[in-house]
């Protein structure tokens, strides 16, 4: 490798966004909408994630997730037009539509604005299934414990949106810092001799500048990001504390795919939370991709479908 | 439902816990409330409820410990003159006569700090 061809690839590795978590879709092809089944769809503008789940009478037709924009409002068109690439459907055939999330008031196709504890806990219950109790959000700025019944319905809940700690977008933050895709925190952090004591603060600027003087002191990458993961955990099971935990467990949102802040708070509390997978098995054999990201727009799509009915019903 | 609104930072938890199976909506803890922390509407938390529900303001869910704070300090057990030099955090027994929480007859109002 030339000194020119080095360089380039050094810029190259400058300029990768190690933030950046896969985007996805999904279409179910044993659905024929036009069928004349109730449409029902969901969008979940969040402040850092944009999902969009379409249903049919209540069956997961589509879904797609992608990052935010700047704009609530072109967030969720994007957000839509994911979701509803090559199903030949418009917004226009969706017969109610709801908006949840930090910007569920900028949705322009939404009958109605619900907000994410009432999304969340709904759509955690559809995903896990009945059985679960306690639901660990952790969002892009936010993380919410909800307790629900079999229904889905919230008794409990408590929500911590003050500031980015303990959140996905604090994550990013910190993964962009310690030059480390944050695909791969999770595994990274496991990769320590021993396991480190937490950084002491876990608001994502002093944690970045005491990882700066940890990485001075001859850490090494993995052992801060355990460190920072263990912060996480612990920040986030305070919170948990608070609201009470009840078997069995579930864990939603971004930060549920990376394993070394789920898993560090599975040691916190002494519990194991669900493994990741459709209580549905018509969805498990189908091997429908399980992303704990589309909880709160897949909520948001069942209400919009209770809605419909009780719409049609008066 | 218990909702609990408010936040936790590095220098503590700051909740209104309102349980809304108790809750009627009548809207006296709004009245009673001098930094108008509280209203009555539609349940933020719950779509499907039809009927009204007390609940903290969006604007105050995060600035908790510093609105509720002149309360907690004059209003708890023996006066401001008992309180004075306090920190702005009541006794749990003494929460009773926050406002909010004594014009509650159905003492659906609960403070977590």
């Amino acid at each position: 490798m030339t000194a020119h061809e080095t360089a380039r690839a050094e810029t190259q590795q400058e300029n990768r966004e190690l933030w950046r978590w896969e985007e996805s879709r999904w279409t179910n092809p044993d659905i024929d909408w036009k069928a004349g089944g109730i449409i029902s769809a969901g969008i979940d503008v969040g402040s850092v994630s944009t999902q969009c789940v379409i249903m049919v009478d209540g069956e997961l037709y589509a879904y797609g997730s992608l990052r935010s924009g700047s704009g609530g409002e072109d967030s969720a068109l994007r957000g839509a037009s994911r979701a509803l690439e090559g199903t030949g459907m418009t917004v226009d055939d969706w017969h109610y539509c709801v908006g949840t999330g930090y910007g569920r008031v900028l949705v322009p196709m939404a009958k109605k604005a619900v907000t994410e504890i009432a999304c969340h806990g709904r759509g955690a219950n559809w995903m896990y299934g009945p059985s679960i109790r306690t639901i660990l959000d952790m969002g892009g700025q936010d993380c919410k414990v909800l307790r629900v019944d079999e229904r889905g319905k919230i008794v409990n809940f408590a929500m911590n949106d003050k500031c980015a700690a303990g959140a996905g977008r604090g994550m990013e933050v910190f993964c962009d810092f310690v030059g480390v895709p944050i695909t791969e925190a999770g595994e990274r952090s496991f990769q320590v001799d021993e396991e480190p004591r937490a950084v002491s603060t876990t608001c994502v600027i002093f944690a970045k500048s005491e990882a700066a003087s940890l990485l001075r002191e001859g850490w090494d990458v993995n052992s801060v990001l355990a460190a920072y993961s263990l912060a996480t955990a612990q920040r986030v099971v305070e919170l948990m504390q608070r609201v009470g935990l009840e078997p069995e467990l579930g864990i939603t949102g971004g930060i549920a795919k990376n394993r070394g802040v789920s898993e560090r708070i599975e040691k916190e509390i002494g519990m194991k939370f669900n493994a990741r997978t459709w209580h549905n098995p018509e969805y498990a054999e189908k091997e429908v991709p399980f992303d704990t990201q589309i909880a709160g727009a897949a909520g948001a799509a069942l209400f919009a479908k209770a809605l419909a009915e009780k719409q049609k019903g008066k | 439902m218990l909702a609990n609104w408010g936040y936790q930072d590095g220098s503590g938890g700051y909740f209104i816990v309102i349980d809304t199976d108790v809750c009627d909506g009548c809207g006296k803890c709004v009245e009673a409330c001098p930094e108008a922390v509280l209203e009555v509407g539609e349940d933020p938390a719950d779509p499907l409820r039809d009927d009204p529900v007390a609940f903290v303001t969006e604007e105050q869910r995060k600035k908790l410990k510093f609105t509720c704070s002149p309360c907690k300090t004059y209003l708890t057990a023996g006066g401001k003159e008992a309180n004075a030099g306090s920190t702005g955090v009541a006794k749990a027994s003494d929460r009773k006569n926050l406002p909010c929480v004594a014009s509650c007859e159905k003492e659906a109002i609960t403070h977590s700090w």
